[in-house]
């Protein structure tokens, strides 16, 4: 069978699975669509949560964009990583503890201030649409690529199955399928991954094959291969980077935060039975995450290297480009590889600087994003290998966004109408605004995904820095200091907001031709100028706290209560 | 609540704060240590086919935020029955 049939087969048979659980497990209560009764156990909940956490950036970018920066791209494994040990230390248990469904719904009461709770439902809003426009056209281009339809077509068929299982299922329906997409898309992550490592090093773990030997003939390390290759074609040592190290810190650091700071994700631990369950499914968050994660980079440097052999040849002459793979002309295709025979030899040489520039020697464009979903085909596995990645881009994408939406509708239906503007409405009148709010975020993110703005990237980076230096901070203090009040909060969270965005939106949107390392602040890039929006926040919070009088006598009783972890069931109990 | 008195209360909070600082001082230390500040430094060794700064930020990082979640989970619940405020 071709890798089209196969596709269509594999990617079928996914869906099916998730609209069947979606259905089996349709949501009654308003309290079942938003966080599943309390009842998810805490490993299917760890698995749930890692799919909902690793979208179509962590499945079909990350390895591709380690790939081409080396030890740079660690700032994405760490920060990833390190920020569930925050989430799971810090903010986890408590919020659990505390009970109510969403994180603005904790900001406002903990704040005792409905502008405190308006400033963080804007914050929520702002940082999901910001991502599921990227999920959602992440679900266009692998349906584009292996089903050979338009993108358009592929972003509306991602819509109409994101719509059945978030808009009529509720958390529930998304708990159980995010649970069916998890394995889905690991098993798709590790099945390439294990086949190339067994391919060129004998290893089966690409974990340790990564650092293992070539079995070549050569006999070479597979990373000392990469530095050789990075070194003779002109790029940085692929084992070192080219970053600063306070760059490198602060995008850590602000990636970090901004994980532990990230709405869609906090909510998920909402949904277990007890605190210490909370803490346990984190813990099984991280080992599901770490599965994928722990392999992105071996998959990275064993693209690297097949890549460039690949295209410059064993010998690094260069390689026919009449005799070049399927894999070239298919991508060349989609526009994401361009090749241009500058000195005319009929021959590809890939090099470092840019394929425009007239002087430099590099002749091949390549996109980045498509590495992951190429490299299976670079290496030459088996077609329903490859039908397998689209199945497992498809299930990252479509587990993201789900759970994305559903922190967007009860944003709009709990947040802001019941809690704000319309605090009678009934049970099942919200239940309705939230479906809407839904279908309109859905109709709302297929618009992005089929008309992206120029600058995904620069939006991912505002994504995180706003969670940095609002959610964070805040959320720390509320649990951490009984004193803080609402003068300090918002104060905090409003500075730390404006300052992040005004630092990003001037160098990525107002004058781009000055973001280089001589104009940032302390030579930290808008990347991880939420580090620093962060100390903003913490510092403003303190100072306006000071001078102000501190939380009421009940507040600092209800911070008392959360920090003990008995109790919490009674919250659920109806 | 569940705490016998307030003087309960404060302990458990101090231990567990102090658990906590204890876990993210090593969570630091690798993280933003090993992977980071002292990587040119650690690089100088090899460790298997790896120069050791790499593999700490690309590998030895995560393996320890896992490792860190799980002493934090079975500390947590010790310390719950010890203050009787396990469920």
């Amino acid at each position: 069978m071709d890798v089209q049939t196969l596709t269509f087969i594999i990617v079928g048979a996914s869906f099916a699975m998730y609209i069947a659980i979606a259905i089996w497990a349709r949501a009654g209560s308003t309290k079942e669509f938003y966080v599943a009764g309390g009842g998810v156990p805490p490993v299917a909940n760890g698995m749930a949560t890692a799919a909902d956490w690793m979208s179509a950036a962590s499945f079909i970018s990350m390895a591709g964009i380690i790939s081409f920066v080396g030890y740079d791209g660690g700032v994405y494994l760490m920060g990833w990583t390190g920020g569930y040990v925050l989430l799971a230390l810090c903010l986890a248990p408590y919020l659990r503890k505390f009970g109510k469904f969403t994180v603005p719904d904790f900001i406002g009461d903990r704040y005792y201030s409905q502008t405190a709770r308006t400033v963080a439902v804007i914050c929520a809003i702002f940082i999901c649409f910001t991502y599921i426009a990227g999920q959602m056209r992440g679900v266009g281009v692998v349906f584009s690529r292996f089903l050979e339809v338009d993108i358009e077509t592929g972003v509306y068929i991602g819509m109409v199955i994101v719509f059945f299982y978030a808009v009529l299922g509720g958390m529930k329906g998304i708990t159980y399928t995010q649970v069916a997409q998890y394995c889905v898309l690991v098993f798709a992550y590790l099945v390439p991954a294990i086949f190339i490592s067994l391919m060129m090093t004998g290893h089966v773990l690409p974990q340790t094959g990564f650092g293992a030997t070539l079995t070549d003939g050569s006999g070479m390390y597979v990373l000392d291969k990469l530095d050789g290759l990075s070194a003779e074609l002109g790029f940085a040592q692929y084992t070192e980077g080219s970053k600063s190290m306070i760059d490198v810190f602060a995008i850590t650091a602000a990636l970090m935060v901004g994980t532990a700071g990230l709405p869609h994700v906090i909510v998920r631990f909402f949904t277990v039975p007890k605190v210490k369950d909370t803490r346990i499914s984190a813990a099984w968050t991280l080992v599901f995450i770490a599965i994928v994660y722990t392999t992105a980079p071996a998959v990275a440097s064993f693209a690297r290297v097949n890549l460039i052999d690949t295209i410059n040849g064993k010998d690094g002459s260069g390689t026919e480009y009449a005799e070049a793979p399927t894999w070239v002309k298919n991508w060349e295709r989609t526009g994401l590889i361009t090749f241009n025979d500058k000195n005319g030899d009929g021959k590809m040489q890939y090099s470092a600087g840019k394929m425009e520039d007239p002087n430099s020697a590099n002749e091949v464009k390549i996109d980045r994003d498509i590495m992951v979903l190429a490299n299976p085909e670079i290496a030459d596995l088996p077609a329903w290998v490859i039908a397998l990645v689209a199945a497992g881009g498809i299930a990252a994408a479509l587990s993201t966004t789900a759970g994305l939406l559903l922190v967007i509708s009860t944003s709009v239906s709990h947040d802001l109408l019941k809690r704000t503007l319309k605090p009678n409405i009934s049970d099942k009148q919200e239940l309705i605004a939230a479906r809407l709010a839904a279908m309109i975020a859905i109709t709302i993110s297929a618009y992005f995904g089929i008309n992206p703005p120029g600058y995904v990237a620069a939006i991912v980076a505002f994504a995180f820095g706003l969670a940095a230096s609002s959610f964070f901070p805040t959320l720390l203090m509320g649990i951490f200091s009984k004193r803080m009040n609402k003068e300090g909060a918002i104060a905090g969270m409003i500075s730390g907001i404006v300052f992040t965005a005004g630092y990003i939106i001037y160098f990525k949107f107002v004058n781009p031709g000055a973001n280089v390392p001589a104009n940032w602040l302390f030579g930290i890039s808008p990347e991880g100028i939420g580090t620093i929006g962060m100390l903003v926040n913490f510092g403003v919070a303190f100072l306006v706290c000071k001078v102000t009088s501190e939380a009421p006598e009940e507040i600092q009783q209800m911070v008392e209560d959360i920090r003990n972890p008995k109790g919490s069931s009674a919250a659920h109990a109806h | 609540m569940a705490f016998k008195d307030n003087d309960q209360a404060k302990a458990y909070w101090a231990e567990n704060l102090s658990l906590v600082l204890k876990l993210l001082a090593v969570w630091f230390v690798v993280a933003y240590g090993c992977g980071i500040l002292f990587v040119d430094a650690l690089n100088e060794i090899r460790f298997f086919g790896f120069k050791l700064g790499f593999w700490f930020s690309q590998q030895g990082a995560i393996y320890t935020f896992v490792a860190l979640i799980f002493v934090y989970v079975r500390q947590m619940t010790a310390l719950d029955k010890k203050y009787g405020v396990d469920e």
